[in-house]
């Protein structure tokens, strides 16, 4: 305590005003009215209205389906990418990483203009083409970390034991890589769930997500309205990840 | 031993990785219910030989069989062999029920027998009542213990062992040897253990095969390799040894350190250049200078726990080492004896340095891929040559000589180094040298223009 402690207080004071803060006018928002009297009016109203329920559960919906594909597209490729036999090269693994440099947005504007000369109609299929291509790094990177980490001996002693390579995928590496699955979920499933600028690029706004409508409410100066939706979705956020971060913990330890 | 029959067999069987040979030629038979032991210092070939009989990597070339058939391709979960591995590779994600029954349940057998069979093998390593814990929460020696069980549960006809002790302290490491012996004879099936451990490779095997860079040095028993070492390398790596240049002068009578000394060895020609290798336990050392062979003045003395070991100083400026169980005060001088039977004569694997060259013009020679500098030759450029060197004539130099080399073998000889020096090109340089190198050194080779004996192709 004492001198070195003093080093913390610049992390201390940022932490206060860009983060407690926020969070703290977030929820009184929510739950005052105009007046800034306490209300529930402004929670009751996500339970109330139909266009905002249909499209928080529009967004789980969505924000899974781009999980799965996700995890389909993203564990085959870093799994080659991890396997030195099938792959030679550090290049592919960087190949992979790269479109990450650019900025998301653009990268969607550009992907909405390609659909558009390519006389593609925007719809479900472009946003979620489009949220793949936007967060597959996010998945591909951790499973790729924690598999090329992964002692080869395991899979050897499985197949001694009599495994094939099917049964050594299934019954070793997998479990094995859950730790790295389980990151890559959390890191693709919660920022889609509360993305909004990619489906208003790429549906042209035909499909409303949770996040649109946040958007929409601070738009229109409803900011109490506002502040409640964004209260749900933290609460919904701050649950995954605590699920989420226990399982891992456990996971990690078993690793060690 | 002998009556039994033969369940692995591997000829020519070879190994590069890249430009590096790790096996080179290998043949070897092993019999069912032995236990035998791959030795050798790291980086000799022993593991990969290992991983070739599990099937985990394929030969080059040369063929492995098992029961007579040819297992080469075979993928290693078709193979009826189980391997403990060096660091165990316990699956962390399963306890160790799961671990132990991994193999019985990829087979599909009930549950009661799987239930039954790991029960017993658990018994077996004694580690009854472990079940249910997480493998993570096992210390080395009870982690080694299920790895074990997880191998030999499915009764494998050859347990294969990669150096599965190195991870143990010493005291953990001397029980499980015991206890490994023991389960060897109590599962009668076959062994093959991989160490670097030449205390460990004698108490444990029925056979021990010596590798040293790619190539088998010795295939024996534990008594005939520690007695009769065929070449320096064996006799240098198992166990302490005096190893001595010396003349066999007829059948039965060879000199060294200045000496005639009786032996039993026959059949080596008269007058014939051989090395020597004396036990330290094996030399007699006593106050009493009169019955002894030869005398020596001992420089140092020190307590190994059962027995003292002394360096002493011979008449002719040897030194020798000597195990026994009495101190000699150092300074002193003593009178030492060998018996015939511990004299253990070894052919020469050579006399001298044989090169192949070319001639670059008459007084110019390109061999160790360097150019050497020779008296006139009257031969013409691009002649091949064959080119002699005695050890003692070539000069190691800490800066560049005309070659350059590592030391990769060092032997000491009683009074001088015997260096194997390896060059870029892989060729051997065996020098006598009274310098003292360091293995891995980086050495300049340099060889004066008269040392050189050519002669044409």
């Amino acid at each position: 305590m004492g001198k070195r402690s003093a080093w913390a207080l610049p992390y201390f004071i940022f932490l206060v005003f860009f983060v407690v803060l926020p969070l703290v006018l977030i929820a009184f928002y929510a739950l005052t009215d105009a007046q800034g009297h306490f209300t529930l009016a402004n929670m009751a109203a996500f339970f109330k209205e139909p266009k905002i329920i249909n499209s928080f559960i529009v967004s789980i919906e969505v924000a899974l389906e781009n999980t799965l594909i996700c995890i389909a597209i993203g564990y085959p490729v870093a799994y080659i990418l991890a396997d030195s036999s099938l792959n030679k090269s550090a290049v592919t693994a960087l190949l992979f990483i790269l479109p990450m440099w650019i900025n998301a947005l653009m990268r969607t504007i550009a992907t909405a203009e390609i659909f558009h000369a390519l006389g593609i109609g925007l719809g479900k299929g472009t946003l979620l083409f489009g949220m793949a291509y936007d967060y597959l790094p996010f998945m591909i990177y951790p499973i790729y970390t924690i598999l090329s980490k992964m002692d080869k001996s395991y899979a050897e002693a499985a197949q001694d034991l009599g495994a094939s390579p099917a049964k050594v995928f299934l019954k070793v590496t997998l479990p094995l890589s859950m730790p790295g699955v389980i990151s890559g979920v959390m890191m693709v499933f919660l920022p889609t769930v509360s993305t909004f600028a990619i489906s208003e690029i790429l549906t042209n706004n035909t499909i409303q997500l949770f996040g649109s409508v946040i958007q929409e409410q601070f738009y229109n100066l409803m900011w109490n309205q506002g502040a409640a939706l964004s209260l749900v979705m933290l609460i919904l956020i701050g649950l995954t990840t605590l699920l989420g971060g226990k399982r891992q913990e456990e996971i990690d330890g078993g690793l060690i | 031993m002998s009556d039994k029959k033969i369940i692995i067999n591997l000829e020519h069987v070879s190994k590069s990785f890249g430009d590096k040979v790790v096996l080179d030629d290998v043949n070897l038979y092993i019999k069912e219910g032995e236990f035998i032991t791959f030795l050798g210092p790291s980086g000799c070939g022993k593991t990969t030989l290992l991983r070739l009989i599990a099937g985990f990597l394929a030969p080059d070339s040369g063929v492995i069989t098992l029961d007579g058939k040819d297992i080469s391709e075979l993928p290693p979960h078709k193979r009826p062999l189980n391997t403990v591995f060096q660091r165990y590779a316990l699956f962390p994600h399963l306890d160790v029920y799961d671990n132990v029954a991994f193999g019985l349940k990829l087979r599909k057998l009930p549950s009661d027998e799987i239930d039954r069979k790991v029960a017993r093998v658990l018994k077996l390593v004694s580690m009854t009542d472990y079940e249910d814990r997480d493998v993570n929460s096992l210390s080395g020696g009870q982690q080694q213990r299920i790895a074990i069980a997880r191998a030999i549960v499915n009764e494998p006809r050859v347990l294969l062992l990669d150096e599965p002790l190195s991870a143990l302290d010493l005291k953990m490491r001397k029980d499980m040897q015991i206890e490994l012996k023991e389960m060897h004879k109590k599962l009668g099936i076959t062994f093959i253990y991989v160490t670097h451990d030449q205390e460990e490779a004698v108490t444990l095997s029925d056979t021990i095969v010596v590798l040293n860079e790619g190539r088998i040095q010795q295939i024996g028993t534990p008594v005939d390799i520690y007695n009769e070492p065929q070449n320096e390398f064996v006799a240098d790596f198992i166990g302490e040894s005096n190893i001595l240049n010396g003349t066999m002068l007829r059948d039965r009578r060879v000199s060294f350190i200045g000496h005639e000394f009786d032996c039993v060895d026959e059949g080596f020609g008269e007058n014939v250049p051989v090395d020597v290798v004396v036990r330290p336990e094996d030399i007699y050392i006593m106050n009493n200078t009169e019955a002894a062979q030869f005398t020596a003045k001992v420089k140092s003395c020190t307590f190994k726990g059962v027995h003292y070991e002394m360096f002493v100083e011979t008449d002719n400026g040897c030194e020798l080492m000597i195990q026994d169980y009495n101190a000699f005060e150092v300074g002193s001088t003593v009178g030492l004896y060998i018996k015939p039977v511990d004299i253990q004569v070894m052919h020469k694997q050579c006399t001298c340095n044989v090169f192949e060259g070319e001639m670059n013009g008459p007084d110019s020679v390109w061999m160790l891929g360097a150019d050497f500098d020779c008296p006139d030759t009257g031969l013409q450029k691009g002649d091949k040559v064959r080119v002699e060197v005695d050890f003692d004539k070539v000069e190691l130099l800490d800066n560049e000589g005309t070659a350059e080399g590592n030391v990769s073998f060092i032997l000491y000889k009683g009074d001088h180094y015997h260096l194997t020096v390896k060059t870029k090109e892989g060729e051997d340089v065996l020098v006598d040298t009274n310098d003292v190198w360091d293995k891995n050194d980086m050495v300049g080779i340099s060889i004066k223009p008269e040392d050189l004996r050519i002669s044409k192709l």
